[in-house]
């Protein structure tokens, strides 16, 4: 893997692990990270990590850069594979081809790549569906593996836990919208994203979830300490459901009573890439 | 305390910003012209990032609910105290029931209303400022508003010690049509031709009307990009890459058609190539460029940026100088 080290500007250190995405690069990813915030280099004021790339802010006045790129290279060197993650499971109910993220579609059809269906239609197509609930099954059926948290507060990329082959993949807007209704489900290049709040966006836009993954008035009890739902090496696994649900449970947000289903689990990089199949079922029973 | 009788057009509670969470995408926030904005809480004897009003075009109006020193910086508008024209760049000392308004900026975008003890929020994750699209920080997520009682903290230094100060005009900064910004080229531009990266550099760019705390769409030549096999991941356009983190300063390229130069709102990854990135302090003259002012950029290195930020930490340094020769001199003068 050629590792490419490279300056944003005079605060930022970018990071290129790899230009296509992988689970093994982003565990890799994963484990420097940890190891750098473990390590506390003086004048580095965070790391994030990305898909198949990290991310440093530093402040220059308390570490040369050129220093800074050398001791990152070494922490590179260094860092062993992770063999285990602590890694929550988390249920995800979504109402797909709702009339909402239907009509944002309608709105910025000029910036679509084919303004003359629905998102949701035109991902099928590229994906080779022809069956709507076919669709569906593909997209809620694996779990999301969280392999990156960014964009705004509680957005979170969720890269699905299927063969390269299967994986369902989708081009972003061809301009982004200036707008997207918050708590929207989307999909762009092969990841899975929900909208913590309203605003600008380039993903396809297939459903709508009832629960926040972004609260700022911290009133959900599971989201009170960071206000955020998604942790890096989360597994979410999409739950198709209808439009009574969606209501029942967005009641039970609105009133502030809604607690999320979360089991934490440890997660072992070696024994999934062996039997990917086989060991996600055994999580999922255990989960239970 | 401060009283809002007109909000302005947007006006927010804004601090030097919140550090060390762009990991959870929650951006710095903070002040847009860092220098205007540490400048007016120098004069009225704060810590630089004290919290402070930020206005865009069109400025509130304000009363004074206790006493209180005020100095108004950044993009010059027509200032009037008590309804007489009154001096940016200088502490004013506001008396209770004193009215002081903010009118339309006449060059610049963003003007800032420091006040002596900053305005007193509760700072979240580290800090006060305001950030819209997230509905965080200042007073509930939100803008100004009419109405709103600003608390202000203890301030430092008495009305009688700060009234009058100013700052040496040769260190203020310029509004100018045509801004040149230092960018260090690289992320993603290898996903650029050669000429395309040539005529971005060599040509002019100008701001859209899509222009806020969260980016400046700019148009212009537009970008063209290398042929390649689409990565696995990243998407069929051209400009996608695998998501990656966007450093604050830096210029995606969606779809090759405009540029998006990134702001302290930023979003902070996504799914489009990043060209490069603005050296921070130049950020503070995107901060005051108005829809249609034009960007030239001139590419530097990592030793340029490093003694660009240099100079102007140390005119920072001067602008306190200037200050403290003024006090003593005020002072030798009595």
């Amino acid at each position: 893997m050629d590792v490419r080290y490279d300056f944003g500007g005079d605060e930022y250190i970018f990071v290129d692990f790899d230009i296509e995405m992988s689970l093994e690069v982003n565990f890799k990813i994963l484990s420097i990270c940890q190891e750098i915030e473990r390590e506390r280099i003086a004048g580095v004021i965070e790391v994030c990590p990305g898909n198949a790339s990290y991310l440093m802010h530093y402040r220059p006045e308390e570490i040369d850069p050129e220093k800074l790129v050398k001791e990152l290279r070494k922490l590179e060197h260094q860092a062993d594979h992770i063999t285990s993650i602590s890694s929550r499971m988390v249920d995800i109910p979504v109402l797909y081809d709702d009339p909402w993220t239907k009509e944002c579609a309608r709105q910025f059809g000029e910036r679509h790549q084919d303004p003359s269906v629905t998102n949701l239609e035109y991902l099928m197509r590229i994906n080779g569906f022809s069956n709507k609930q076919e669709f569906i099954e593909a997209h809620s059926g694996r779990p999301y593996w969280i392999s990156m948290v960014g964009f705004v507060p509680g957005t979170a990329w969720g890269y699905q836990m299927v063969p390269r082959a299967r994986a369902l993949q989708a081009p972003k807007y061809v301009r982004p919208r200036t707008d997207t209704p918050e708590r929207t489900v989307s999909h762009g290049g092969a990841f899975m994203a929900i909208y913590p709040v309203r605003g600008p966006g380039g993903y396809q836009l297939i459903g709508m979830t009832p629960v926040p993954v972004y609260e700022p008035e911290g009133r959900l009890i599971d989201l009170r300490e960071t206000r955020i739902l998604a942790k890096a090496a989360d597994r979410w696994k999409l739950r198709p459901i209808d439009l009574d649900e969606f209501n029942a449970i967005r009641a039970e947000v609105e009133a502030g009573t809604y607690r999320y289903r979360i089991v934490e689990q440890e997660f072992r990089p070696a024994v999934y890439f062996e039997d990917p199949e086989g060991y996600l079922n055994r999580l999922q029973e255990e989960a239970r | 305390m401060l009283k809002i009788l007109r909000p302005g057009l947007l006006t927010t509670i804004q601090d030097a910003g919140r550090f060390g969470w762009y990991h959870i995408g929650m951006p710095p926030s903070g002040a847009m012209d860092q220098f205007s904005f540490r400048a007016g809480n120098l004069l009225v004897g704060n810590d630089q990032g004290a919290a402070a009003l930020e206005t865009t075009f069109l400025g509130p109006d304000l009363e004074a609910a206790a006493d209180v020193t005020v100095a108004v910086t950044g993009a010059p508008l027509e200032l009037r105290l008590n309804g007489e024209p009154a001096p940016m760049w200088v502490a004013l000392a506001l008396r209770a029931g004193d009215k002081l308004q903010c009118g339309q900026a006449v060059a610049g975008v963003r003007s800032y209303v420091c006040v002596g003890g900053g305005i007193d929020v509760p700072e979240l994750l580290g800090s006060r400022s305001t950030y819209l699209l997230g509905r965080f920080g200042g007073i509930g997520g939100r803008m100004i508003a009419a109405q709103d009682v600003l608390a202000t903290g203890a301030p430092r230094r008495s009305a009688t010690e700060l009234t009058g100060r100013r700052l040496d005009p040769r260190l203020l900064p310029t509004f100018p049509e045509i801004a040149e910004l230092r960018i260090l080229m690289g992320l993603c531009s290898y996903r650029l031709t050669e000429e395309s990266i040539a005529q971005f550099l060599s040509t002019p760019w100008e701001v859209s009307t899509e222009a806020d705390r969260i980016g400046y769409r700019i148009h212009g030549a537009g970008f063209q990009f290398r042929d390649r096999e689409p990565p696995f991941g990243a998407g069929s356009d051209p400009s996608n890459v695998v998501d990656v983190g966007y450093p604050v300063g830096s210029i995606q390229v969606p779809g090759g058609k405009e540029g998006i130069l990134l702001m302290r709102d930023a979003v902070t990854g996504g799914g489009y190539a990043t060209i490069g990135t603005v050296i921070q302090c130049d950020l503070d003259r995107v901060a005051q460029a108005a829809p249609r002012t034009r960007f030239r950029f001139r590419a530097v290195t990592i030793q340029d940026a490093l003694r660009l930020r240099a100079q102007y930490k140390a005119r920072l340094r001067m602008l306190a100088d200037s200050l403290a020769l003024f006090d003593s001199v005020g002072r030798l003068g009595q």
